[in-house]
């Protein structure tokens, strides 16, 4: 245990270590040089075993098993992480900004009175502070922070770390689960079931072409003359999550953090401002040409070709274009 | 089910976000603001669950941002309670640990079932309402929910989003704080003559609650705009020279078949 130590979440929804974890692990390990400590992995589970192998960049894997962890829920999870901390006392610790994320960073740094940053993308430690680069408002603004208090929690953003790579030395060691854990049932949060998505809609993970519509669409009337455009490109209109709120197309079209991640040959994204949550979904598109009225929509930054304008004014004009092009 | 919900005004991120002098704060001298989308959804789930299962529905705020139209139109939309807590200074919002700390005071002695707040805002940096919210109540907290059911008296049925379209179901005991995402069908619209009639037919109730010392324990050096865009090639001219162009372009990569 040393106070100099990067403690990351190994988290494992539905039995599958996630993949921001190998990003956590990059950033951790940055860190860990720094300040001259290690970098600890913990993985909360019925059984931890299936998942060291993936966790080989790290140091120490500190498993914790108990059959209330065999699913995911808040107060269990929790109590699990903090008996990890209180035996380690981390300088620093790393959660994904994912959704089990942001249920045990927040509930952590309350319940630590410790120190908080969401939406972190650059992480350092400099004379003994821990300093981050922190994306706020959809990706408009930027934050440099200072954190003096150990220990530092950080919620990264999902591509702002390279993974780390594996050293295969990792010394995999138990951790007992707190004595007074309750029983899955006997928990304030009881996890029941999982819910997939109905299946017959298409599958945009699986689509050469994405028409992607975001709040600029304005009503739902407008999605007619977008689905005909993606309908000439052989591809499937997808969305950004407030038409998904609105219940304007099914969350089998979403792309992004909660939604799908997706990586087509083409992803023309209309109206889209580029909010974090959505880029992450996306950024892996060979080709992204963005359509936005304001110049600093933060779509422009992954875009390959950027317009700025209405949405809709470029819709038919893009249409007739493409038609012709076809058509000769 | 007497269930409370919490509205914040944030800024509007359509218009542009001023940093204020010190370079390390917005400044909000001359900001909009809008309804936190989130909490705009929590409205909207607390709305529903009364209509299925009767019960009641107060909606609270600090009053920091203009919040009164919201407040109305929250009523306008059924609301039966409206609590705005005082807030003094109209540059800057408490912090999450500042107001969960307020809204715990006044909830405690409200007593509500059920407490639901959207569980995130733009301008959050260091910290998250709705789980702070619940660690200062003491309650069950669930985030990133998107839908709500009432399974029996004593608890809930909850719907987590997870990615890929998948959603995790936990039963969740009551008292409890969820922070909502989505609400199971969009945000209700009301029309503007109903949010008049509201204002002329609702009293908003005004309470004081013990406004705790700021602790900052995250120093901001700087907050500013990231740097403009270098990736994107922009295109320009009118829709059809822009639209010929991207044909061209599409062509040119073997996208059109």
């Amino acid at each position: 245990m040393s106070a100099s130590d990067i403690l990351v979440l190994a988290e494992t929804p539905r039995g599958v270590l996630s993949g921001i974890v190998a990003e956590l692990l990059g950033a951790a390990r940055r860190l860990a040089d720094a300040t001259g400590g290690h970098v600890l992995a913990a993985v909360l589970s019925a059984d931890g075993s299936p998942f060291v192998s993936g966790l080989q960049a790290a140091d120490r894997i500190l498993v914790v098993n108990h059959p209330s962890l065999a699913e995911y829920s808040p107060e269990l999870f929790l109590a699990a992480l903090q008996a990890v901390i209180q035996a380690e006392t981390p300088r620093a610790v790393l959660v994904g900004s994912t959704s089990i994320g942001w249920d045990v960073a927040p509930l952590l740094a309350a319940r630590l009175n410790a120190p908080l940053v969401l939406g972190c993308q650059q992480a350092s430690i400099e004379d003994g502070q821990v300093r981050a680069t922190c994306s706020l408002c959809g990706g408009k603004m930027l934050a440099n922070v200072r954190i003096q208090e150990a220990p530092a929690i950080l919620m990264i953003l999902p591509g702002s770390f390279t993974p780390a790579t594996s050293t295969g030395k990792a010394q995999v060691e138990p951790v007992s689960p707190p004595a007074d854990l309750p029983a899955p049932d006997g928990a304030r949060v009881a996890f029941r079931q999982w819910i997939l998505p109905p299946p017959g809609d298409v599958d945009i993970t699986a689509q050469t072409v994405l028409v992607a519509v975001g709040r600029g669409i304005q009503q739902k009337e407008n999605l007619e003359p977008i689905q005909q455009l993606a309908d000439l490109l052989g591809g499937a209109v997808c969305a950004s999550r407030p038409i998904v709120d609105q219940g304007w197309l099914p969350t089998t079209r979403q792309v992004g953090k909660s939604g799908m991640t997706v990586k087509p040959k083409l992803y023309l994204a209309l109206g889209i401002s580029g909010a974090p949550e959505h880029v992450e979904g996306m950024s892996g598109s060979d080709l992204i040409i963005a359509v936005n009225t304001d110049p600093k929509a933060p779509i422009f930054d992954v875009a390959d070709y950027g317009v700025q304008m209405d949405l809709m004014d470029l819709v038919e004009p893009l249409t007739q274009a493409i038609q012709a092009k076809k058509t000769t | 089910m007497k269930i409370a919900v919490v509205i914040r005004h944030v800024p509007d991120l359509i218009e542009p976000l001023e940093v204020d002098s010190t370079g390390k704060a917005f400044d909000l001298s001359s900001a909009a603001f809008v309804l936190n989308e989130s909490d705009d959804h929590a409205l909207e789930q607390a709305l529903l669950l009364k209509e299925k299962h009767g019960g009641s529905v107060t909606v609270l705020s600090i009053d920091f941002g203009d919040v009164d139209n919201s407040l109305y139109a929250a009523a306008a939309k059924g609301a039966d309670q409206i609590l705005k807590l005082l807030w003094d200074d109209p540059n800057r919002s408490p912090s999450p640990q500042q107001a969960a700390r307020m809204y715990a005071e006044v909830l405690r002695s409200q007593g509500p079932d059920l407490v639901l707040v959207g569980v995130q805002a733009p301008d959050e940096l260091d910290g998250v309402l709705s789980a702070e919210l619940a660690v200062c109540l003491g309650w069950p907290y669930v985030g990133v929910v998107r839908g709500v059911q009432a399974a029996d008296g004593q608890s809930l049925l909850v719907c987590k989003e997870f990615p890929g379209a998948v959603m995790a179901q936990y039963e969740v005991r009551l008292p409890a704080v969820l922070g909502i995402l989505g609400a199971e069908q969009p945000p209700r619209y009301v029309p503007v003559s109903r949010i008049r009639a509201a204002m002329k037919s609702t009293q908003i109730a005004e309470q004081e609650a013990a406004v705790p010392a700021e602790a900052a324990r995250v120093e901001v050096d700087q907050l500013y705009p990231p740097a403009p865009a270098e990736r994107a090639e922009m295109l320009t001219g009118s829709p059809e020279q822009v639209a010929n162009r991207i044909a061209a372009l599409l062509e040119e990569k073997g996208l059109l078949r």
